[in-house]
């Protein structure tokens, strides 16, 4: 065992380890205060478990950041006697449900790294995160997740899932045609809270120099995506079905923004030898559907996110000036001054808004939290132009915008590259 | 009687020459030191000079606000008077303790108080440049949350919490300095008292809609308002 791994992990959780001994799965649940969701969600895992992989050694890793509610408790208290007659009587091996408690407050990237250190130190040989928000966990996830590595001898498998057309805009309007942009990767999903792993390739993210960096881990997922794309490892995408959110609310925007165009942005700079010289972008090997579009009608408030676009170019004007060029702020305090029937923030401006937040966020004009906080409202704007161009838009349309979108983010990469390069 | 006047005068002239005598080289120690300080106050400009510009100190006195002040005050930028001040205090240093060493009794009290002083001139720059910059800091994150979070007049938020921060740097530095104390002490509950009382008008006048908003939308069900919140970003 490494003395790394021995200094953050507690002893009990150590023994339960060593008890435990080597495994071929491992699932890890990070969790906080999940009590709601997580005995069926356990009690899915099981069950999949012992239907698909009857053979295979497999634990259950619950990585909990301080739950109150006896989270812990559930999962190891879950039993699978009752599961194993229905699921598969010839199961051969032990279940094993370990809980330990790394910190008092939730922290993404402390869980991941007890998951990930807890998978080296029993050597299993594919591993999954499943999210304990997710709702509706169907019983094949987890093999989606887990049968490329284990069977295919993939590192990564991402999920994709059926989604309202005005659901995760910021993947599809932001994360999605960036990272395929720059990375020249079609991953439709590069930050999710469920996804599968190789030991190896665990095993390699864990001695990164990624644990460290004071900003309590938000955006790990996707720093781990983008690894495994820099090291070059075998990556490929599952359809897993339909996903529904426990309930979010519009404050969420900021810690998303964090989580995702943050963690994008500052892993940019050390990964540049790598994007700068990519150009264009190739698809990856997926099972299932490659993305599914749910159309049912919704109802949006384009009214408010217009009005809090233009408040936000009006009232935050002089952070802007630090951030943005002064045709790109020209033309946002104009559209800005447009009525909602004219009003259209154009995806070619909006790409060269994200390069240019981008390229003041390497040089840190200001503090980089705040440059974040600033593309909150024009992300709005973006938003609303997006739900007024799609409104009434088929499937097909919907998918034919957002590549649409990809190409205008590939094209204009060399704006990028010399905004990153140019020293003012 | 003219003999008597002529010794005097001899002795005077005398008196004045060994004065001279005994003076001159001090003077010159001074001058000397005055011209090796130059020397030295103008080294140690260009090399506060270019560590300043190394560092990007004119990117964090812009970010700080007070690049914008010099501007308007039609001042050099930060970097340009922070070596000036440095160049100006060795000078005056090195000039000082050759007027020291000329042995005047009256300059040698406030040359020990100007080197006594000069500590206390230090910190109160040192705590006036960094109360900027926490003062444009968070002045800057208030008004950033403030429109996240769909606050009417973030601007005034913003300007209120910069100006609480910049009046209690200012109070600090002056303690610092030990200049007019009591002054600074009535002035800043005066101005403090103000703010705080104006703010409270300011919230009690037009905050009574926010306020009602605020209430209805916490505790009236059924009315929940439609907007982008249903829309998951991720």
């Amino acid at each position: 065992m490494k003395l790394a791994e021995e200094s953050f992990l507690t002893d009990d959780f150590l023994r339960q380890l060593i008890n435990v001994g080597e495994v071929d799965i491992l699932v890890g649940l990070p969790t906080h205060n999940d009590a709601k969701t997580i005995g069926s969600i356990v009690h899915t895992i099981q069950r999949d478990i012992l239907r698909c992989f009857p053979r295979e050694r497999a634990v259950i890793i619950n990585a909990d950041g301080g739950s109150r509610d006896g989270t812990p408790e559930l999962v190891t208290g879950v039993s699978i006697d009752d599961l194993r007659p229905a699921s598969n009587p010839y199961a051969l091996r032990t279940l094993h449900s370990i809980s330990t408690r790394y910190a008092a407050s939730p922290s993404s990237g402390v869980a991941l790294r007890t998951i990930l250190a807890a998978a080296e130190l029993l050597r299993a040989k594919a591993c999954v995160v499943m999210s304990p928000e997710s709702a509706n966990i169907e019983s094949e996830w987890l093999s989606k997740l887990l049968r490329p590595i284990y069977r295919d001898g993939f590192d990564l498998v991402t999920p994709t899932y059926g989604r309202h057309k005005f659901e995760g805009l910021l993947i599809t309007n932001l994360l999605y045609p960036m990272v395929r942009a720059l990375y020249g990767v079609r991953i439709r999903e590069a930050y999710s809270p469920e996804f599968g792993f190789s030991g190896r390739l665990g095993s390699q993210f864990l001695g990164q120099n990624v644990w460290n960096d004071g900003a309590d881990g938000a955006g790990v997922e996707l720093r781990f995506t983008l690894a495994a794309i820099t090291g070059g490892y075998r990556i490929c995408q599952s359809f897993l079905g339909e996903k529904d959110h426990i309930e979010r609310r519009g404050a969420d925007l900021v810690p998303a923004l964090r989580q995702t165009v943050g963690a994008l942005f500052s892993v940019l700079e050390a990964d540049f030898p790598v994007w700068s010289s990519v150009a264009g972008s190739q698809p990856v090997p997926t099972t299932g559907a490659d993305q599914k579009v749910l159309l049912e009608p919704v109802r949006v408030n384009r009214k408010r996110l217009r009005e809090m676009f233009s408040t936000g170019v009006a009232e935050l004007d002089s952070v802007f000036q630090s951030i943005l060029s002064p045709s790109t702020l020209a033309e946002l305090r104009r559209i800005a001054r447009l009525e909602e029937a004219e009003f259209r923030y154009p995806a070619e401006l909006w790409v060269r808004t994200v390069y240019e937040f981008a390229a003041a966020y390497r040089k840190s004009v200001i503090s980089r939290d705040h440059i974040i906080q600033a593309l909150a409202p024009l992300f709005r704007g973006r938003v609303f132009t997006f739900v007024t161009e799609n409104r009434s838009a088929s499937a097909d349309d919907v998918e034919n915008n957002i590549e649409g979108l990809c190409l205008e983010f590939e094209q204009l990469k060399p704006y990028l590259l010399q905004m990153w390069k140019s020293r003012k | 009687m003219r003999e008597m006047i002529i010794g005097e005068l001899s002795q005077a002239l005398h008196e004045i020459a060994r004065g001279f005598a005994h003076f001159l080289p001090r003077l010159i120690v001074m001058l000397i030191l005055a011209v090796v300080g130059w020397v030295i106050a103008y080294l140690a400009k260009v090399v506060v000079r270019s560590f300043l510009r190394l560092i990007k100190f004119d990117k964090l006195s812009e970010n700080a606000g007070a690049s914008q002040l010099l501007t308007k005050a039609a001042l050099p930028s930060a970097t340009e008077i922070v070596s000036r001040f440095v160049f100006w205090v060795t000078w005056l240093g090195f000039i000082l303790l050759g007027v020291r060493g000329l042995g005047i009794l009256g300059l040698q009290e406030q040359t020990a108080r100007f080197f006594l002083f000069l500590p206390r001139l230090f910190v109160a720059m040192f705590i006036l440049f960094f109360g900027l910059l926490a003062a444009s800091f968070f002045s800057r994150a208030a008004l950033l949350a403030a429109v996240n979070a769909n606050v009417p007049s973030p601007r005034v938020l913003s300007l209120a919490v910069r100006s609480i921060i910049i009046v209690f740097v200012l109070s600090i530095v002056f303690e610092e300095l030990g200049l007019a104390e009591q002054t600074m002490l009535v002035a800043f509950g005066i101005a403090f008292g103000a703010l705080m009382l104006g703010l409270a008008i300011a919230f009690g006048m037009g905050g009574r809609d926010l306020a009602k908003h605020f209430l209805e939308r916490r505790f009236v069900r059924g009315k929940k308002e439609e907007n982008e919140d249903e829309l998951s970003p991720l």
